[in-house]
């Protein structure tokens, strides 16, 4: 019937040493399972814990592949699925995150959530009644606390094994049922007082004890139990602590905050912060401009640089253009992290080798690092140097599709070489370079490693109530906000993080449309 | 081709060679400072571009070597670089493996096959591949520290994070590794499928082999990405000797502990390597640089 089915085929002769059909079939239902079996443990596992994000994106990732694997229909997606789960799990799933974030007070003071809080002050303890003399003693199935309860009895505890959990007391029993050496002497006391601070001890009467110092055991009693509508009665007091939801903390009847606090969502405060605040305005407002005025400076450098280098190298008389080109492009060779901490050294105001040349020529030592124009001015060259030869590799490139003979006939008008390059060159550069160009203002725009590894944002901003500095981009003045000791701020970091995600948005759309790009 | 030439071309030529010189000699200054400040005595001494005394002390504690100077005092190294480097070495290699494996067989789905979705995935990750990963640390630091509790070998302070992580900016891969597939005429592969080659096999037996440059472009361009990368590791990664050397390298320069000169070679020495594979591919990552992505 087939006329091809007889010939044979790479398929049919590799047929050989493959696996049987159904054996493959069967192995790689056998995969899948595991697979998805391994993966909904994890989603069940992170949903157990309510970190219902995580469990989504699992969820979402997993589905995504059960589908692309099964469905025959979906064969051209098996190839593209790894690099798209990628995306998803480290690009996209990290963005839509950081601007949830955004609308929390998610920070170093409310870190947990509201049922870690509660689960955090139900777990305290005061102690409420008599305190006894313990001795820790050796048996053998592990020491063992000996309580002299006086007139109640002696009782001695389960062995001490295994990790201590405040939440699974140790029961007793009278001293009289277990055989014990001698106590030990209290330097082994001391030495496990950590783990002995985390031992609870029931009594034959369900009395609690906890370890009071270091030679009593005495009553505790938990500070506070649960009522009914979700608030904390104290044992000690009777007092009521209610959950604050719009301020993340429980508070006390005067109103008080007892911390630690929980995240809550607290809507576009975050925002209105950044706008109403004068004292986080103004640093914003002040970065925000030195973030775009070090962004269009670096490419209107850049590409200055490049473009005269990359029209000289195009000139037919020069010669020995293979070394210039390979000494040109040196800073782009050198690893970015290298040439700007090799600045930093360079510009250092007291040992720097650039201030002992300009002592020595002119007699100057200028404060490259506390000047807010001079630390600015550094960054701007040490950026220039850093990106210029990027500019010239794709200007050498754009303009040999220039033709010739436009500078032909300029040279038969009497043209200077800057007419050329300004009526002829630039023009017919600019279209095709655009794109590039606003993907390098992008870049700029989020040039991170570039200042925190040379001036770290300093100096700082006088009157900031964040760490803020003169020489801070949006990025890093996020990143310190977030991560730096005095701050810890994540939510504030994300709600500004959140705003660039937008303007970044506008500028990749842009691109993108400039670019035309056709798939 | 007789071109016009104005007259005063030779004046204008040895202008232009005395600016290129002028210009490379700025340019080039700084990186050989570097290396004279490597060969200088102790830290803080300040010298002319050829030391007097040139000495191996920070050469030789940069190598892990502990050195004894003059008056018998034995200085230790202050950081472990070779493992800093080793450290970096290993995450790119394996992360620029996975890269280049998963980019290209994506990039072979973009080129070849038609499917639901495709140009706007393609675009999308266009635009994802723009936001800096700097600013969602926070949920990247999050989703680490979740993923460690159930999967340790990939949790915070782990090299398998920043080897995973790295799986999120294969974009540019694809859109290069994806240009070089179309440049390719797909009517062997075509035959080879009229033959009974199934797809898989017509990619891996014919597209592949034909396409060896491009993949070494893009292994060497996402390897130099991996060494340099800093921000994700510098919050993944916490113990001193499982740093990166991006990380690490800055730890010379803190101003309670200055160490110009041991930084110096430090930074000789593992910059080095990285600069010559730089400028020995040159030619074909500039065909990458300009061919991939963003085409005007």
């Amino acid at each position: 019937m087939n006329a091809r089915a007889e010939l044979p085929s790479p398929a049919m002769m590799s047929r050989s040493w493959t696996l049987h059909p159904t054996l493959k079939t069967g192995l790689r239902w056998l995969v899948w399972l595991t697979f998805n079996a391994f993966a909904l443990y994890l989603v069940v596992a992170l949903y157990a814990q309510r970190q219902l994000a995580f469990a989504l994106l699992g969820l979402v990732v997993t589905g995504l592949a059960s589908y692309v694997f099964i469905n025959r229909r979906a064969y051209a997606h098996r190839y593209i699925y790894p690099a798209v789960a990628g995306m998803l799990v480290f690009v996209i799933f990290p963005l839509l995150y950081t601007v949830g974030i955004g609308f929390t007070n998610y920070s170093g003071s409310n870190l947990l959530s509201q049922e870690q809080v509660q689960q955090y002050h139900l777990n305290q303890t005061f102690l409420a009644g008599e305190r006894y003399r313990f001795t820790l003693h050796a048996s053998p199935e592990g020491d063992r606390v000996r309580i002299d309860k006086g007139e109640q009895g002696v009782f001695v505890s389960e062995p001490l094994t295994g990790e201590p959990d405040p939440q699974t007391p140790l029961a007793m029993r009278p001293a009289s049922e277990v055989e014990l050496g001698e106590a030990l002497p209290l330097r082994d006391v001391i030495k496990r007082r950590n783990e002995l601070d985390q031992r609870v001890l029931a009594g034959p009467g369900g009395d609690l004890l906890r370890m009071y110092g270091l030679r009593e055991f005495a009553a505790a009693q938990p500070l506070y139990r649960l009522a009914e509508d979700g608030a904390l009665i104290s044992n000690k007091t009777g007092e009521r602590l209610v959950p604050d939801l719009e301020r993340g903390f429980y508070v006390d009847e005067q109103g008080e905050i007892v911390p630690p606090g929980f995240s809550v969502f607290v809507g576009m405060d975050n925002f209105a912060k950044v706008i109403t605040d004068p004292s986080i305005r103004g640093p914003f407002l002040q970065i925000f401009v030195w973030t775009v005025a070090f962004a269009g400076l670096t490419v209107v450098f850049t590409l200055a640089v490049g473009l005269v280098l990359a029209n000289l190298l195009q000139w037919e008389l020069v010669r020995g253009k293979p070394f210039y080109r390979v000494m040109l492009i040196l800073p782009y060779a050198v690893p970015a992290f290298i040439s700007i901490l090799v600045f930093r050294g360079l510009f250092n105001q007291n040992f720097g080798e650039i201030n002992l040349l300009l002592d020595t020529l002119f007699g100057i030592r200028p404060d490259w690092f506390s000047d807010p124009t001079l630390a600015r001015s550094m960054i701007l060259i040490v950026n220039t140097w850093l990106g210029y030869p990027y500019m010239l590799l794709l200007c050498m490139g754009l303009l040999q599709a220039i033709p010739k003979d436009h500078y032909e006939a300029s040279a038969m008008d009497g043209a200077t070489p800057l007419d050329n390059l300004l009526r002829i060159t630039l023009p017919q550069l600019i279209k095709p370079l655009m794109p590039l160009l606003i993907a390098s203002f992008a870049f700029n725009f989020n040039n991170f490693v570039l200042i925190t590894l040379l001036t770290r944002g300093g100096p700082d901003i006088i009157g900031a109530t964040t760490p803020a500095g003169t020489t801070d981009l949006l990025v890093s003045y996020t990143y310190r906000i977030a991560f730096q000791d005095s701050g810890q701020n994540f939510a504030l970091a994300a709600a500004i993080a959140t705003m660039i995600f937008m303007l970044v948005g506008a500028m990749a759309w842009l691109n993108l449309k400039l670019s035309k790009v056709k798939v | 081709m007789a071109m016009v030439q104005p007259k005063s071309v030779k004046y204008r030529l040895w202008l232009t060679h005395l600016g290129l010189l002028g210009f490379i000699a700025l340019i080039v200054f700084p990186l050989l400072m570097v290396i004279s400040i490597s060969f200088r005595e102790g830290n803080f001494a300040t010298g002319a571009l050829f030391p007097e005394n040139p000495t191996l002390e920070h050469w030789s504690l940069a190598l892990g070597i502990p050195y004894t100077q003059d008056d018998g005092t034995v200085v230790q190294p202050p950081f472990p670089v070779l493992l800093w480097l080793w450290n970096s070495i290993k995450i790119a290699l394996i992360s620029s493996a996975l890269i280049l494996m998963l980019s290209t067989t994506s990039a072979y789905a973009f080129a070849r096959m038609r499917f639901g979705g495709k140009a706007p995935i393609l675009k999308g990750m266009l635009i994802f591949q723009m936001f800096p990963p700097v600013l969602s640390l926070v949920a990247i630091y999050a989703l680490f520290d979740q993923l460690g509790q159930h999967v340790p070998w990939l949790g915070v302070n782990t090299h398998g994070a920043v080897i995973v992580a790295s799986l999120g900016g294969m974009a540019l891969h694809i859109w290069t590794i994806k240009g070089y597939f179309e440049s390719i005429d797909a009517s062997l592969e075509e035959a080879a499928v009229v033959d009974g080659a199934t797809t898989w096999q017509a990619f891996f037996h014919i597209l592949l082999p034909m396409s060896v440059p491009i993949l070494a472009v893009v292994f060497i361009l996402a390897f130099i990405t991996c060494v340099t990368e800093y921000p994700i590791a510098s919050v993944l990664l916490m113990d001193v000797d499982r740093l990166t050397l991006a990380v690490g390298a800055q730890q010379y320069l803190y101003p309670q502990n200055y160490l110009w000169g041991d930084f110096a070679a430090a930074a000789v020495l593992s910059g080095l390597p990285i600069t010559l594979m730089f400028l020995y591919c040159q030619k074909w990552i500039v065909g990458g640089l300009t061919a991939g992505g963003v085409k005007g």
